[in-house]
């Protein structure tokens, strides 16, 4: 940490996830916020429309008839020039899809925090990242915040990471439903001044507002220009870990506290590791700190940032490893596991040496992940780093995907 | 009332070269509406003819600021560029005087957009949404909405043998949107521009929600020769089959009454898509639809304390 | 984590079982620990069993999965015995508190206790003399603190009254109303 680091002793306050998140909207002061019920959402926009309804913010609040509205709002008035938030889950993103693509394609900066619920069908209400995964081509970058702090911290840097002028694309903070978003905890929270002070005046180039200078949004692309414009959309995604690191780099001078692409977490000398999103890591961190305190060469890594997907950086950190387990909380249907483990495989598919890398498909609609689980799989891990492979038992697709905590 | 020679002070707000075929009268109606604005004005359209047209990459035909961002959303994307302009004058952000129209066609308008539209309307922002109503999805190779007659051939209520064009009548989306409460409604044409004209000053002077129901004759689906466009529109409003009105707080006023009412084969007769209801054996359709134009009309005449 | 406390709330729906994790969870806070209150969601309405849940420990804790095995148990509804596994997980050193009116010999019985200390005390009477409500949560606070020791019972009480007066500054009832409702359970809860 840099010597210049504020020694400031924060209050820390009692926030559940889905507050944590209010919160951060509320000191961001967005020019407009649409709004749209849906479990386990729902609170994060009561308590924005609280804070409206006492006049503690300028939002201008839109409570549209759907999701699919919700963003469709989001980017007219992003398009206007107005910094722009919403929220959702589940359905509620399942829903709003097509538009998800059209806020990434026409380089809109909306922000929101995306509170994760498995998607129907069955209809589920509980936590699993099969509603932000199946966004995860929409271009749109997504965050995953382990604890109510770091839904608290990462709302915060969205703003300076979407609007960031080599960017100009949506953000996306997901935080799981239930798990994190009604559960209480301890949050350090920042001054108002201060908040504002690092997320700065939106100035956009362009505005529908700027009557004087008329811009048509959303043109029809023939063949002979879609491709180049698809192509430069790309563009941005692959500087945007240079951004997404700047802005950590500044909040952590700032505010104390470090963010990175990805935690390590006992990575010093590891021989297997875990790679898992979200709050499934504090778990398995209570897992590995026993194991290492055993003398087991044990790490972990929690995934930060997904999209855009830091291939190198973690193939780097990964590849000198006997073995990984990607744990996904979502069912790709691909027929051989989850998202993660496919990009994480494919990211260290040129490297050598390559560790041995076996998928862990759980906690699917809310089954909970357990100390038990996770020792599980590395017990599997050790297993796999002594024999190359793991012991019979458990459920297994081709020995590489294991489905676990399901009741076959 | 509108006085051209105002109007054609303005200058043009949608510059020609677009792609819209030849005959088609959006373009009339787009101009027109634009042309009753004094202040500067934002628009946006549906996926739709109008919005694929006038804004193929890389050109536009909009001299004005305008977003397109889907099929059924107009109005819901409209609601936020106006939500921002509320905001950001509100916060001093922002201190010009900007009106917002958003322009949808009946497809998305009265089936996929009616969502949106309703929710915009019932927020209760200050936009004007304008159907431009060709009664058929002809973006798309002319397939049946809500808003197409009955009788009328599309490709997907097609006259056959056994069946004669499309099963039902209309919806009435005119009559929900009054239903909404909104402070302004109207149905309108190209064919009476001054009261196009006029009715858009009235919507954009309102100080909340406003709709227009704009007839709209589209040369390719209703199959007539390019050149007859507005008489086909005028022989729409003057066969009582389209009823020039406007609904004011709640109040419903005739804006237009045909001195002489044109039976409504005489608006059909020119259009292909109609042919198979002056076939022999088909009389009895063109009569039912025949009563019902006038049911409605007197409907309107009523509430219009005309009857 | 050895120091880490795990509680599991049982009441019924609109008992206040959710609030009083999350009250106890900021009075921890409040005394500079670490915690986590969270409850437990279905699709129950009022009246069905719900139960709740607070982590509590000096340092950071990063634990996210369900608590199966709780130290303590607080039971907001005595007629949730035998409706709900009450002492599920509860190990033979645990702490079981119980709003009745009954006395704690009968309880000891129905739940097949095998070591667990268990206290009762009349939250429901308490707090309806006190805060003039049947909501039992409040009071069930002073009776955890005396069982359990798990925070500070003065600087609790100084903590609460402050949240309660920046709340309710307008109505000194409610703040005198609910301190006293935990100070008399603190005073009242019996080991049995």
């Amino acid at each position: 940490m840099s010597s210049s680091v504020k020694e400031v002793v924060r209050k820390r306050i009692a926030l559940t996830g889905n507050e944590a998140a209010a919160w951060a909207m509320k000191q961001i002061n967005p020019d407009v916020v649409a709004a749209y019920p849906i479990t386990p959402q729902t609170e994060i926009m009561q308590i924005f429309a609280d804070y409206v309804a006492d006049g503690e913010v300028d939002t201008e609040l839109v409570t549209v008839e759907s999701e699919h509205s919700a963003m469709s709002a989001c980017i007219g008035s992003e398009a206007a020039g107005a910094r722009t938030m919403t929220a959702t889950s589940s359905q509620g993103l399942a829903l709003m899809w097509e538009m998800l693509y059209i806020a990434a394609g026409l380089r809109l900066p909306i922000v929101m925090p995306m509170v994760n619920r498995a998607l129907s069908s069955p209809i589920n209400i509980h936590c699993d990242h099969s509603d932000s995964m199946g966004a995860r081509d929409t271009g749109w970058i997504q965050l995953y915040a382990e604890n109510a702090q770091e839904v608290y911290d990462n709302v915060i840097q969205a703003i300076r990471i979407a609007e960031h002028p080599d960017l100009l694309l949506p953000v996306m903070i997901n935080l799981d439903g239930f798990i994190i978003s009604h559960a209480l905890e301890p949050v350090e929270a920042f001054t108002n001044e201060e908040v504002r002070a690092f997320i700065g005046k939106h100035k956009p180039a362009y505005s529908l507002l700027d009557v004087d200078n008329p811009i048509t949004v959303g043109a029809l692309d023939l063949t002979d220009y879609y491709f180049e414009h698809k192509r430069s959309e790309v563009e941005p995604m692959l500087h945007a870990t240079d951004v997404i690191e700047q802005v950590a780099a500044d909040f952590a001078q700032k505010f104390g506290r470090r963010y990175e692409l990805f935690d390590e977490y006992w990575m010093e000398g590891a021989d297997f590791a875990i790679v898992v999103l979200g709050s499934t890591a504090g778990t398995a961190k209570v897992v590995v700190d026993e194991l290492r305190n055993r003398g087991i060469r044990a790490g972990l890594i929690k995934l930060r940032v997904f999209r855009p997907f830091p291939h190198k950086q973690l193939a780097d950190v990964l590849s000198g490893l006997k073995a990984v387990a990607v744990m996904d909380r979502s069912e790709g249907m691909a027929g051989m596991g989850g998202p993660v483990f496919h990009e994480v495989r494919s990211a260290l598919y040129d490297y050598e040496p390559r560790p041995a890398i076996v998928n862990y498909v759980y906690g699917l609609g809310g089954r909970d992940i357990t100390l038990n689980h996770i020792n599980t799989v590395y017990e599997d891990l050790m297993d796999i780093s002594r024999n190359g492979k793991h012991a019979k038992g458990r459920t297994t697709v081709g020995d590489l995907v294991t489905y676990l905590g399901v009741r076959e | 009332m509108a006085n051209l020679k105002e109007m054609a002070k303005k200058g043009e707000f949608l510059a020609g070269g677009h792609r819209a075929c030849a005959g088609c009268t959006f373009p009339q109606i787009i101009r027109q509406t634009l042309a009753a604005a004094d202040t500067p004005v934002v628009c946006g359209a549906a996926t739709g003819c109008m919005e694929v047209t006038t804004t193929i990459f890389p050109y536009t035909a909009w001299k004005i600021p305008f977003i397109h961002s889907a099929f059924e959303n107009v109005a819901a994307t409209i609601s936020g560029v106006e939500a921002a302009y509320r905001s950001l004058k509100k916060q001093g952000k922002y201190d010009k005087d900007v009106r917002f129209i958003a322009f949808g066609g009946d497809g998305g308008t009265y089936d996929i957009g009616l969502q949106s539209l309703s929710g915009a309307m019932e927020r209760g922002h200050r936009m004007l949404y304008i159907c431009y109503n060709n009664e058929a999805y002809m973006n798309t190779g002319v397939q049946r909405s809500s808003a197409t007659p009955k009788g009328a051939h599309t490709t997907t209520s097609p006259a056959g043998t056994v069946e004669k064009g499309k099963k039902q009548f209309s919806k009435d989306l005119t009559a929900i949107m009054v239903a909404h409460n909104i402070p302004y409604a109207a149905q309108a044409s190209p064919s009476h521009w001054n009261d196009l004209v006029t009715k858009v000053q009235k919507a954009l002077a309102t100080d909340g929600p406003s709709f227009m129901n704009v007839i709209m004759p589209c040369r390719l689906g209703w199959a007539f020769n390019p050149e007859h466009g507005i008489k086909i529109a005028r022989d729409a409003v003057n066969s009582c089959y389209w009823p020039l009105y406007e609904v004011v707080d709640g109040q419903y006023k005739l804006t237009y009454k045909p001195r002489e009412k044109l039976p409504v084969r005489e608006f059909f007769k020119e259009q292909t898509k109609f042919r198979h209801l002056f076939q022999p054996g088909n009389e009895h359709l063109l009569a039912e639809v025949q009563a019902e134009v006038d049911r409605r009309w007197e409907k309107v005449l009523k509430m219009c304390e005309q009857a | 984590m050895s120091d880490l406390t795990e509680i599991r709330w049982h009441g019924r729906g609109g008992q206040g079982a959710k609030t009083a994790a999350l009250l106890f969870g900021e009075a921890v806070l409040g005394q500079g620990k670490y915690m986590q209150a969270f409850p437990e969601y279905g699709p129950e309405r009022m009246g069905a069993p719900v139960q709740s849940f607070n982590r509590i420990s000096d340092g950071p804790i990063t634990l996210h999965c369900h608590v199966t095995e709780p130290s303590v148990v607080v039971v907001l509804d005595p007629t949730l015995i035998g409706a709900a596994d009450v002492t599920n997980g509860l190990p033979p050193d645990g702490i079981i508190i119980i709003n009745t009116d009954r006395p704690a010999s009968e309880f000891r019985r129905q739940l097949g206790l095998n070591g667990q200390k268990l206290y009762t005390v009349d939250a429901s009477r308490i707090a309806r003399e006190t805060i003039g409500r049947d909501i039992p949560n409040t009071p069930m606070l002073g009776a955890l603190v005396r069982a359990t020791k798990l925070v500070n019972y003065e600087d609790m009480i100084a903590d609460t009254r402050k949240k309660l007066e920046a709340k309710f500054g307008s109505k000194p009832g409610v703040v005198e109303g609910n301190i006293k409702a935990i100070q008399r359970a603190y005073e009242e809860v019996t080991s049995g």
